[in-house]
């Protein structure tokens, strides 16, 4: 029966994807009639490409190895966005950028930050698809035996197909779809499940658990809770498919709007993992991402069972394929535009190269849980875009210089610490801990270069910086000369 | 003494000398003058006042919880209604409270445009 579902699911989205090429056949289309959709469906739309395979079932295979600690990762993907709306939400709209790289173009007047920002956003997206593909395939392996590659190259190929066929992504309607159909997969069989476990007469744990206790279960857990703090609620606002979505608002008043509705659905969600890993350790279920999946059967079981486990497969498979989706155009995008030469060709290479490059790596690098490999992009964004974003919007005196060193040594470190996790470096010790939470120390790195290079080197401020400022801040509303930068992806 | 200071008939007030021709505030801004510059200053800064006052408040939320939960470790076992207390501030309390940042923040940003448009365009 779940493979019924990732059927019907991988259908759908093909059926839909090549539905959509009618629908809106030249981007110009898609922006015209996305100005027109309210902060409610933009909200859900940047929920459904944001909810990936970790928080649908990363979190909870992580509460359940780690205990409490690991209940900061959905408050932080949540926080991330309040740090956003208020730090940069309606400037970033107002830029007019349509990728990070766009903004870092805008407001430096550079080529060469924008083209290491393009380098930047390819590796985070290569570092966040790589584990929704692993992810992929330990599902698929659990529902059908079928070996972990299989999994992968299904969702591999589908988003492949959708991106080529250039539908799925640019429907702001189906990205809407997929946030309520996560929540509805995984709130139908809580509500079943909290029955079964008050029929059951409410276990819990035994008095004194440990592992219910915050700063428990790992080395260094205060170092390792402050990391993950600062990775996920800074690192949300860098992340590339996030910030195409803000641009489909018409002015920056709603993109505030949009992002106060983003918070309140992703707070709705969010709520219901941790009862998913408090349920699983209660059943004593084994710490794997699979746990959400075989809750429903250990539970319920029979026929019932059956069904519900269906309806999450079906919400896994959703946020494989939307996540996966959103990440694979913007990443094409930028090979495209900043590496290859544009163009209709230059994008359908891209689009291969941006998928089976995390296909390679899903299968080379070692297999750590979901939730951490995507935490790892998001330590990778704090690093690099989050100073970039909020220096260039706040504070006049940064330069060209500045943001290029603090890009470099901010995300290159962040990158490397990521590699030698990936691929096998230490797990233990002082060494393990910085490598596997690199945040807590690559933000601040590349926050005070940004700033002392910037100081250093005043000569170098952007000459249109005033200008931009006006850009930046004033509602539309006012009728002022703003400057006539363009985005290129137009 | 020599009496009343005599009396002087004003014919022609020097109006036109004791102001200067004024251009709207957005013109002002668009020409980058030193006048425009300090209203677009005073904008970034009013927004970003609001901003850092937001972080600073969410940074001692989100930053003061683990170090509480370290200095008070009674607080790590605390149970509110049957539940442990960690659990129950961070897998539920906090996203409320997030909202209701959000919603507040968002309602003092747009005044502060509202005051900036009135001001740049009441002239």
């Amino acid at each position: 029966m779940s493979i019924a579902a990732i059927v019907v699911v991988a259908l759908a989205t093909i059926l839909i994807g090549a539905f959509g090429i009618r629908m809106s056949r030249t981007t110009s289309d898609f922006y015209v009639a996305s100005r027109t959709v309210s902060p409610l469906w933009n909200a859900s739309a940047i929920g459904g490409e944001y909810l990936s395979a970790a928080s649908f079932l990363g979190i909870a295979g992580l509460l359940i190895t780690y205990g409490a600690d690991m209940l900061w990762l959905p408050v932080g993907w949540t926080g991330g966005y309040l740090v956003l709306l208020v730090l940069v939400s309606a400037p970033l709209r107002r830029s007019g950028a349509y990728t990070l790289p766009d903004f870092a173009e805008a407001r430096l007047e550079s080529m060469a930050v924008r083209r290491v920002s393009s380098v930047l956003v390819v590796l985070i997206g290569w570092f966040y698809l790589m584990p929704q593909i692993q992810s992929a395939g330990l599902v698929f392996r659990t529902i059908t035996g079928a070996p972990e590659w299989a999994g992968g190259l299904v969702v591999a190929a589908v988003v492949a197909a959708n991106v080529l066929s250039g539908g799925m992504r640019s429907i702001t309607f189906v990205q809407a779809f997929q946030y309520w159909l996560k929540l509805t997969a995984l709130a139908v069989p809580l509500v079943f499940m909290l029955l079964a476990w008050r029929s059951d007469g409410f276990p819990g744990l035994p008095p004194g658990d440990p592992w219910a206790l915050p700063l428990h279960g790992r080395e260094h857990p205060l170092y390792e809770t402050y990391s993950l703090i600062l990775a996920t609620f800074l690192g949300t606002m860098g992340l590339p498919h996030v910030l195409v979505r803000f641009y489909t608002n018409p002015d920056g008043r709603a993109a505030r709007r949009t992002t106060l509705v983003v918070l309140t659905l992703l707070g709705a969600f969010y709520l219901m993992p941790a009862i998913y890993g408090y349920l699983g350790r209660v059943y004593g279920l084994p710490a794997t991402d699979t746990v959400v999946l075989s809750l429903p059967g250990r539970l319920i079981g029979g026929m019932g069972g059956d069904l519900l486990t269906a309806l999450i497969t079906a919400g896994a498979f959703a946020a494989f394929l939307s996540t996966s989706s959103g990440l694979t155009v913007s990443v094409a995008g930028v090979i495209a535009q900043d590496i290859l030469r544009g163009g209709v060709r230059s994008f359908r290479v891209a689009t291969i190269l941006a998928v089976v490059v995390p296909f390679a790596l899903a299968g080379t690098a070692r297999s750590l849980p979901v939730a951490t490999v995507v935490g790892l992009a998001f330590a990778v964004a704090a690093s690099s875009f989050c100073p970039l974003l909020v220096l260039g919007i706040w504070w006049r005196r940064l330069t060209t210089v500045g943001a290029m060193s603090g890009l470099l040594l901010g995300g290159g470190l962040a990158c490397a610490a990521v590699l030698a996790t990936i691929t096998g470096g230490p797990d233990t010790g002082w060494m393990g801990a910085l490598l596997s939470q690199p945040a807590a120390w690559t933000v601040p790195v590349s926050f005070t270069v940004m700033v002392v290079v910037s100081l250093l080197t005043q000569s170098r401020v952007p000459p249109g910086v005033a200008r931009t400022m006006v850009r930046l801040h004033t509602p539309e509303t006012l009728n002022l000369d703003r400057g006539d930068w363009r985005p290129r992806s137009l | 003494m020599t009496g009343k200071p005599r009396r002087v008939v004003v014919t022609s007030p020097r109006t036109a000398a004791a102001r200067r021709p004024r251009h709207p505030l957005t013109r002002e801004i668009d020409e980058q003058t030193r006048l425009g510059e300090v209203y677009m200053r005073s904008l970034v800064r009013t927004q970003f006042r609001l901003a850092l006052f937001v972080c600073t408040l969410l940074a001692c939320l989100v930053g003061g919880l683990p170090l509480l939960f370290l200095l008070v470790p009674d607080l790590r076992s605390a149970q509110l209604l049957g539940l442990p207390l960690p659990w129950v501030v961070l897998a539920g309390l906090i996203y409320p409270a997030f909202i209701a940042g959000a919603w507040l923040y968002v309602w003092q940003a747009e005044r502060n445009e509202r005051d900036f448009a009135d001001l740049v365009e009441r002239q």
